[in-house]
């Protein structure tokens, strides 16, 4: 029997809701309120650290082995989550279909805790590649890999179980996440263990093959678990909270498509004027231009999604924190393509631009869709009618708002400022600035930036204690009907 | 989602994959292996992407002791290790990094930020007695600086009998550690820090070394062994000031 035919025989029983499983869904979201807090807290130390450098305690708490511990934690620890969790309550209700296997979800929530845990007490203790966002150590890396195809496998499990005919839009960007990392993890972090015994290792490439394999990972560890991954997130939670169907079928297709080709492309803008051969460098920057479409696209789909609705972002936070991240999103992809634009790149590369940029789609795009999708899914799960705090809702939204925008304002004068000082030339032709300089001068801003990750900490403080109030709070008396599926 | 009524033809094409879950997931994969296999495989292959230059070679058992722990303390997240062909990058850090230079760094350490400067070339810029006291506590000589400090390496053994492990999995991994060069690892590591009488057979088993006690005091310490790392950077190939000497480029 084909699938499609099974998927017609199993919609003889389309009115039953199955029975699905938000146990696990409810683990994931937790770990990724609980993990928010620890990537956090740890960005804002380490912004510390470069305003107070007495703040670094050597040898365990030092900037160079605290800064993964903030990068796994926000990426892989909060987003990696968030992704997860969300992926497995969409996959289930899109297919009217429960998880299968019984322990295969949780073995996923566990294995991936464990995970992220080893990772981060590996770089502590100073076990790391110093592969820039793959920085566990083989071990670890080994068993994330197990993890990662029992997830592959339960994803795809579901979606074979389904009772709808077609795959929901944001599956796919679910699916190409999971697909992508999977290759892009085991081919980046092939390396011959130094002793079968010993936590460290030796990359298997090296020098400029090493550096292309590494930002062919680096750019796509952005390309499908920041983006891939979120957009899945964009696809099921926001035309949920606005009670509207994505705009158009015909555009999440083209930018789908064009998304999963041409990101694996661009890796090569992060080695712009290096010892990589310059071909490759061209044929980067080229993909890199045309990543403005698929990203224009989805972000169009958003935008035209919740359009007519536009009124709701004045009385729904949630709402307006997918809307804003939706712009956080076109605002970071349409400066991506400029910064890897290869002369821009000569003045924006080795600087706190490159940090302004980044966080420009962490904070804005990845975590504020998270927000909203947490605060959607938490009375949800757990049955209860709403969030505790409506205030508290509002109270989080301006702070985000407030620390992006310190954020990234000071990391982008920063990095102008230290790409210009850089190249600059007195009159005599020679160089105006010793290294130094640069270093004093970008102080201001390196404590304006703490500022901002300071507010933004705050507000996901404050969402920690608004998921943790609703969750105590009783029950509503009669519990509520099960939402049908679409 | 509706199905786009306009475009049936359109749609049932899709339909193909979004219907079909395994197929679905197969495609995904297909279409992104495209750019790695065009981008990254043929580095493998072209002879020309690494160009041929005299002087490369692996390193020192006592200099890759010291990568590895400018590795463990990821020193790469504010130095960066790749210079650029620009006017001030040059005038600044010295010649234009090449691609042979890193030819033997499992991994590359070419980095992406620079929070302290480019440390492609600092070898032999400063003595080893400015690097001693600059790890320690970098503000002693550098007031402005907001390096962490290092003084635990001063103080840290190196773990000497890690050496042999080490260098064979880079022998695994292709950097060409000749059998004379693995089977007196631990010697030369000692001689090259000083810790031995004689450093003349391990000066000529690696050309241009440096062996003497980088960091002045008895004993071998993760400090001499990054400091030996450090004081060889960007050493290894001679400069007509920005560009390699013709002559060295076969």
């Amino acid at each position: 029997m084909s699938e499609a035919v099974a998927v017609v025989a199993k919609r003889a029983a389309v009115d039953e809701v199955p029975d699905y499983d938000d146990h696990v869904v409810r683990l994931f979201i937790i770990a990724s309120v609980f993990w928010a807090l620890v990537g956090m807290t740890m960005g804002v130390l380490i912004a510390a650290q470069m305003v107070w450098p007495q703040l670094n305690v050597e040898p365990w708490f030092t900037f160079g082995r605290l800064r993964p511990v903030h990068t796994s934690g926000v990426v892989f620890a909060f987003g990696g989550n968030a992704v997860i969790g969300t992926s497995l309550y969409c996959v289930q209700r899109t297919c009217r279909a429960r998880l299968p296997g019984r322990f295969a979800a949780e073995f996923v929530f566990w294995g991936y805790q464990l995970f992220i845990v080893l990772a981060a007490l590996g770089y502590v203790m100073g076990v790391t590649q110093s592969r820039e966002y793959a920085e566990p150590e083989w071990l670890t890396d080994l068993w994330l890999a197990i993890v990662w195809l029992t997830y592959l496998g339960l994803f795809i499990g579901t979606l074979l179980k389904r009772r709808e005919a077609h795959i929901y839009v944001a599956n796919w960007y679910y699916l190409a996440f999971i697909v992508a990392v999977t290759v892009l993890h085991v081919v980046n972090n092939l390396a011959v263990p130094v002793a079968w015994n010993e936590a460290d290792s030796v990359s298997l490439f090296s020098g400029v093959q090493d550096a292309m394999t590494q930002w062919w990972y680096g750019h796509n560890a952005v390309g499908f678990f920041l983006t891939a991954g979120f957009l899945g997130i964009m696809y099921y939670y926001l035309p949920k909270q606005a009670d509207a169907p994505i705009w158009s079928y015909r555009l999440s297709i083209i930018s789908f498509w064009s998304l999963v080709f041409m990101y694996m492309w661009a890796g090569p803008h992060h080695l712009h004027y290096t010892s990589l051969p310059d071909w490759v460098q061209t044929l980067g920057m080229t993909f890199t231009i045309m990543l403005w479409m698929p990203s224009w696209a989805s972000a169009l789909n958003g935008f035209m999604t919740a359009s007519g609705r536009w009124d709701r972002l004045r009385t729904d936070p949630v709402l307006r924190f997918m809307i804003v991240a939706v712009v956080f999103y076109a605002v970071a992809t349409f400066e991506g393509p400029f910064m890897g634009v290869r002369t821009v790149n000569g003045l924006s590369h080795y600087t706190e631009w490159t940090i302004s940029h980044v966080h420009s789609g962490a904070l804005g795009w990845n975590g504020f869709i998270v927000f909203g999708a947490i605060y959607y899914l938490v009375p949800r799960i757990w049955g209860r009618e709403a969030m505790h705090s409506r205030a508290a809702l509002e109270w989080h939204f301006w702070l985000g708002l407030t620390g992006i925008m310190l954020y990234v304002t000071a990391m982008w004068g920063a990095g102008v400022m230290q790409g210009l000082m850089w190249r600059a030339y007195t009159s005599l032709g020679f160089l105006q600035y010793s290294f130094l300089d640069t270093v004093i001068a970008a102080k201001p801003y390196y404590a304006m930036r703490l500022l901002g990750g300071v507010l933004y900490l705050a507000g996901a403080g404050v969402m920690a204690w608004n998921v943790w109030r609703t969750i105590q709070e009783p029950r509503p008396a009669p519990a509520p009907a099960p939402v049908p599926a679409e | 989602m509706a199905t786009d009524e306009k475009s049936p033809r359109f749609a049932r094409l899709h339909g193909r994959f979004e219907r079909r879950a395994v197929r679905f997931a197969l495609a995904i994969l297909v279409v992104l292996s495209v750019g790695g296999i065009v981008e990254v495989a043929p580095l493998f292959a072209l002879e020309n992407t690494v160009e041929k230059v005299e002087g490369i070679r692996p390193y020192t058992p006592l200099e890759l002791a010291g990568r590895a722990v400018y590795i463990r303390e990821g020193c790469y997240v504010c130095h960066s290790q790749q210079i650029r062909p620009f006017r001030d990058e040059v005038e600044r850090y010295g010649p234009y990094s090449l691609a042979a230079e890193s030819m033997y760094d499992h991994p590359f350490q070419w980095g992406s930020k620079r929070t302290g400067p480019d440390l492609a070339r600092v070898g032999n810029k400063y003595s080893d007695d400015w690097h001693v006291r600059h790890l320690i506590n970098p503000r002693e000589v550098v007031p402005a600086s907001i390096m962490p400090s290092y003084a635990f390496l001063a103080t840290t053994p190196l773990r000497v009998e890690r050496i042999d492990r080490l260098m064979r999995a880079h022998l695994r991994v292709g950097v060409p550690y000749s059998e004379e060069q693995l089977a007196n690892a631990r010697a030369d590591l000692l001689a090259q820090a000083g810790a031995a009488d004689d450093a003349t057979e391990m000066l000529g088993r690696y050309p241009k070394s440096q062996a003497r006690n980088f960091d002045g005091q008895p004993g071998v310490t993760e400090m001499d062994a990054l400091v030996a790392y450090l004081q060889m950077l960007g050493t290894l190939v001679e400069f007509d000031w920005r560009r390699p000497r013709p002559d060295m480029i076969r």
